[in-house]
């Protein structure tokens, strides 16, 4: 098909609140309160950013150490085009810096104007974040150093409540693009058609397409087949609580499973125009569409299933449906 | 130890493939590969894939993707959230317990959809490093500065590596980035993440890859000239970048000396290397000198398929084995930042 690819921008975006442990949790408590800690490994050496164990030696760990608020950068490579969660707007520096004190390099920003200010081995001191709550981000980045700094590691103040837990926001940004079946299927939507997979050995048909058929491991594509907006419920259940995510649907309302006229397979749709006591297996329904005006290259062109008023489907091919055996049920 | 072989290797990889879903494209590799030993699914003795959901931001892609197979009635499966080498890793393991005979193994990714860099950011420790969003190119950029100050490689043997690559590819019609390039006008290319140059990063592709593993006369019996897998190991290094010396690789040595590379010659080496600096990492780390090829097909600076690049690696050795263009191969798979883990896989012909 010579149509250009259907894209639609997609978010994946979730919280996620870790717990921390003693160890990371007294390093961001520490940045809470101005001070950076490493912590002492079997060898005597501190490593900083701290762990609960040692990488070398698998031995637990729990000596925190203060260690000095300035360092030495280890190595760098810079950052021409900084994104949206990153520390700093401007371009800047990743740096591996080993803090006074500490044996082991940590990753943070350097904030210069350009490469010309950096080198291996420069010193650099930290920038605290005006607000601090305990993350590691509590570190705006650093600066190079001034020479009289001495960045002596600050006295930890007794009695602070612990960090017992960071959040950490995930959030990446897609251009999705849904593949050829998906694609027809949802030109065709515009249109108040439905698309569904054939299969091609054992003519099985599936909404909405894939583009392959499950039961053969086989394209499906070029050919979709026309399907009409008429089929029954297979099954279906009653939703009597609300849905933080769904505040258009107002309980009580049914969730069913609707096998389309000519389909093998069911897909989930909303229960419309029907009171949810009155909905049975093998109600036969239809769609009801959104206004012509309004119809999009979009499944939620499909508002919900509403009875058609005709006589019951007799359910009788269990061995199509594959979850009862043939002869049970009724 | 029981004998075990790729007996069959099919790879797509494109810059973009934004016309087809994953399992669309997935669907006729996987029908390639079974056509060529003639086997269908159900005659597969188990099946393992490798993919991340993540790169596509498609829900379930990987659930998906099995139904390409044709899964119907239930095969026996499992997947890895890693390159699909570890997935053939598995399949391997399964096939050493001996009730079966064959393994059917796939590995796929689209990156295009989403930013690469931001996605390999979330592997990241969670409490110290991922937070601040650090690319994944700029974390190796640090690692080539390191080499480059202490001498362990120079920027002249980077862009040479860089030039091969682009040289190798322009006989690969799998590559992406096949326009060759002398080491000259490597080394006049503006750095990228300084001090990498564009030639020195991969050149991301989509695409996928599927591999038929059998054992003992089963392989005779689907493939003329079958590559045996005579050592295959894989290890890990620590997840703490600041512990780790990034100039080396302590995971791809010691995965090579249980593998037995260095037992006999190497004709040709298939190295997971997205980078130019990765190559020096690994050339060394496993020994590899004067006799030996390296990436024959460009590796995985000519075209860089999240996922699938470390199996297609051992595809790539393989398919020059049965070919009768090697006798004795090796190919390794990365994952994590720097090359922090390492699988590597000795192939031989009988």
């Amino acid at each position: 098909m010579a149509d250009e690819v259907l894209t639609a921008p997609l978010v994946l975006e979730y919280p996620f609140t870790r717990t921390t442990g003693p160890v990371i949790g007294g390093f961001l408590t520490g940045l809470r309160e101005g001070v950076i800690h490493g912590v002492r490994r079997s060898d005597g050496t501190v490593m900083c950013p701290p762990l609960e164990y040692d990488p070398i030696t698998a031995a637990p760990l729990s000596e925190l150490v203060a260690v000095g608020t300035v360092g030495t950068v280890t190595t760098w490579t810079w950052n021409g085009e900084p994104r949206a969660q990153q520390p700093f707007t401007q371009p800047f520096a990743w740096a591996m810096i080993t803090l006074d004190g500490a044996d082991t390099p940590m990753l943070h920003a350097v904030f210069v104007d350009s490469t010309d200010d950096m080198a291996t081995g420069m010193r650099v001191e930290v920038v605290w974040r005006d607000e601090r709550e305990g993350h590691i981000t509590d570190i705006a980045g650093f600066i190079p150093a001034v020479d009289s700094t001495t960045g002596e590691p600050a006295a930890m103040p007794s009695d602070v409540e612990q960090i017992q837990s960071v959040r950490t926001p995930i959030r990446m940004e897609y251009t999705y693009t849904p593949g050829r079946a998906l694609s027809q299927y949802l030109r065709a939507m515009k249109d108040k058609r439905i698309l569904g997979d054939k299969c091609p050995e054992t003519g099985e048909v599936s909404v909405p397409p894939r583009g392959v058929s499950s039961v053969a491991g086989k394209p499906t594509l070029p050919e979709l087949v026309d399907l009409p907006d008429t089929g029954y419920i297979e099954s279906f259940n009653i939703t009597r609580v609300p849905i933080k995510m769904r505040p258009d649907l107002t309980p009580p309302y049914v969730s069913a499973w609707i096998v389309l006229d000519g389909a093998s397979v069911g897909f989930m749709g909303l229960g419309m125009n029907v009171e949810p006591e009155d909905v049975r297996v093998g109600m036969r329904v239809r769609a009801v569409w959104k206004p012509d005006d309004e119809l999009e290259m979009s499944a939620q062109n499909i508002l919900g299933w509403e009875p058609t008023g005709e006589p019951d489907e007799v359910i009788t091919d269990y061995a199509r449906v594959g979850r009862l055996e043939q002869g049970g049920g009724q | 130890m029981r004998d075990i072989a790729v007996v069959a290797f099919s790879q797509r990889q494109e810059a973009v493939i934004n016309t087809e879903s994953e399992v669309e494209f997935m669907v006729p590799l996987m029908n390639e590969a079974k056509d060529a030993v003639g086997l269908t699914q159900q005659e597969m003795g188990f099946t393992c894939s490798g993919s991340s959901d993540f790169l596509a931001g498609q829900a379930f892609s990987f659930v998906m993707t099995i139904d390409g197979t044709g899964p119907v009635p239930p095969i026996s499966e499992s997947h890895v959230e890693q390159d699909g080498a570890w997935a053939l890793y598995e399949a391997w393991v399964k096939l050493q317990c001996g009730d079966i005979d064959t393994a059917f193994v796939y590995s796929y990714g689209k990156s295009s959809p989403g930013s690469l860099r931001d996605v390999l950011a979330t592997q990241m420790d969670p409490y110290y490093v991922a937070p601040l969003w650090p690319d994944a190119f700029a974390i190796e950029a640090m690692a080539a500065r390191q080499m480059l100050e202490q001498g362990v490689v120079s920027e002249q043997q980077l862009a040479e590596i860089a030039s091969r690559s682009r040289a190798h590819a322009a006989s690969n019609p799998h590559a992406v980035r096949t326009t060759p390039k002398s080491v000259d006008e490597i080394l006049a290319e503006d750095y990228a993440m300084a001090p990498l140059r564009p030639s020195d990063l991969p050149a991301s592709a989509d695409g996928g890859a599927v591999i038929v593993l059998a054992a003992d006369d089963k392989a005779r019996e689907l493939c003329d000239r079958p590559a045996w897998i005579r050592g295959i190991d894989h290890r890990s290094d620590a997840h703490t970048l600041g512990v780790r010396d990034l100039t080396t690789s302590m995971s791809a040595r010691i995965a090579a000396e249980k593998a037995g590379v260095g037992d006999d010659k190497i004709d040709i080496a298939e190295l997971h290397a997205p980078f130019s600096t990765s190559e020096a990492v690994l050339t060394k780390a496993l020994g590899l000198g004067e006799g030996t090829v390296i990436n024959p097909s460009g590796g995985a600076q000519a075209a860089h398929t999240m996922m699938a690049s470390g199996l297609i690696r051992i595809g790539e050795a393989a398919q020059r084995i049965s070919r009768g263009d090697a006798d004795r191969a090796v190919a390794t798979a990365a994952s994590g930042p720097c090359l922090q883990q390492n699988l590597v896989a000795v192939l031989e012909g009988e």
